[in-house]
């Protein structure tokens, strides 16, 4: 267990302004700017364990909603270190809940204001011919791009012997979400339901 | 898009609390992203947007920073119903899941390294990289519309995949110059077919 941390104000603050910073870098999603918020919360603060880092992101991704999330564990255990663990009752749990208000409001709260504001403007300007220019022009690119994440999953598993059975599971899912269908949950649910069986 | 033909009827939220839980159902049911689930709900049964509209939209929540399906949530939510819309549109897609991923970190310590909890997570990785790229799949049929025409749009795509995919670059280097370049592309193709309509 980590020793107890004790912030103070200025310390809570400077967290919100880390993540607000990050907020608006973050394009292409806030797993982008995982790596500097390790250096910071890890590295450089010690607020965080090693552990804690990537079992924040690993639960995040496992969890159902938006990735995004990792950021709200991240701050909920900044907070229970802050207090004293899970074995800290109330105290803890209030100060986890604290560090997960100030870590998802300044992760979200930057980056929306501008995206409300510029897409209200884009809104009343669609007829624009930049506007129309640039959403045609993007979007070949942001459906390659769901196919690059695709690939980059399947790709952190590289040894083909090994892991041929998790590429046909890829294959089929792709293929019922394509020509099917078939509710979402039943494959998630059958895809966990043969990995817990051992069989892939 | 400038007159869209609207050939079949689009739906649209009834209520600021039909958006907020339709989007917490969308959210829990997005394991491993959201992505693929909200185009089939909103797009494929709810119907409050053509492909085109989704891919457009998303466009631009991608380009904007921030988490993209938070910025698509409050981009939809705000189209029907302003701030408040944007901002229930948010609210559904993190109140539920924060709370299921709250739980699951609690939970987490007594079953992280038993075999089957890895083998669930395994399997369910698996399925989710298969739902993204079907989604990306079907979106394809999208691009038919795009000013762009089919050959330019397949050559921007797969330029996009190749630099995020294969050679790694960063995603904001990609998004800049592919998007640059469609953009420039689209511009002149706009410009080409208003120069037509006025003659016609």
């Amino acid at each position: 267990m980590n020793p107890v941390l004790h912030l103070n104000t200025n310390e809570w603050l400077d967290m919100f302004q880390h993540f607000a910073s990050l907020s608006l870098l973050a394009v292409g999603g806030a797993i982008t700017t995982a790596p500097d918020m390790h250096r910071y919360l890890v590295d450089d603060m010690h607020w965080l364990s090693d552990t804690q880092f990537t079992s924040s992101i690993a639960l995040a991704q496992a969890a159902p909603g938006p990735n995004i999330l990792f950021v709200a564990l991240m701050g909920w255990n900044v907070g229970l270190n802050a207090g004293a663990g899970l074995g800290g009752g109330w105290m803890s749990a209030a100060l986890g809940g604290a560090g997960l208000l100030v870590a998802m409001l300044g992760i979200m709260l930057p980056s929306s204001v501008l995206t409300y504001t510029a897409t209200r403007w884009a809104h009343q300007h669609r007829q624009n011919i930049g506007i129309r220019a640039f959403k045609a022009g993007m979007a070949p690119t942001v459906i390659a791009l769901l196919l690059a994440t695709a690939w980059l999953l399947t790709a952190a598993h590289d040894q083909p012997g090994r892991d041929w059975p998790l590429y046909a599971l890829t294959i089929v899912a792709t293929v019922l979400v394509w020509r099917s269908k078939i509710h979402m949950l039943w494959l998630i649910g059958g895809g966990a339901l043969l990995g817990a069986l051992g069989w892939i | 898009m400038p007159s869209m033909p609207e050939q079949e009827a689009l739906n649209q939220p009834r209520s600021k609390t039909d958006l907020f839980i339709s989007f917490t159902l969308l959210a829990l049911q997005g394991f491993g992203g959201v992505l693929a689930v909200i185009q089939r709900e909103l797009v494929d049964k709810k119907r409050w947007m053509t492909r085109e509209q989704f891919v457009e939209e998303w466009a631009v929540a991608q380009v904007m920073p921030g988490p993209n399906v938070v910025n698509l949530s409050l981009m939809i939510g705000g189209r029907y119903f302003g701030l408040p819309g944007a901002l229930a549109g948010v609210a559904g897609m993190l109140a539920a899941p924060l709370v299921v991923v709250l739980l699951l970190a609690l939970a987490f310590g007594t079953v992280s390294d038993a075999a089957w909890a890895q083998g669930a997570l395994r399997g369910m990785g698996a399925v989710s990289a298969g739902l993204i790229a079907g989604t990306g799949i079907k979106l394809i049929v999208a691009l038919q519309a795009n000013p762009m025409r089919m050959p330019a749009c397949i050559a921007l795509a797969a330029l996009s995949f190749v630099g995020v995919a294969l050679l790694r670059l960063p995603l904001a280097w990609v998004l800049l110059a592919v998007g640059l370049l469609g953009m420039g592309w689209a511009w002149r193709q706009l410009a080409r077919q208003a120069a037509r309509g006025d003659r016609a």
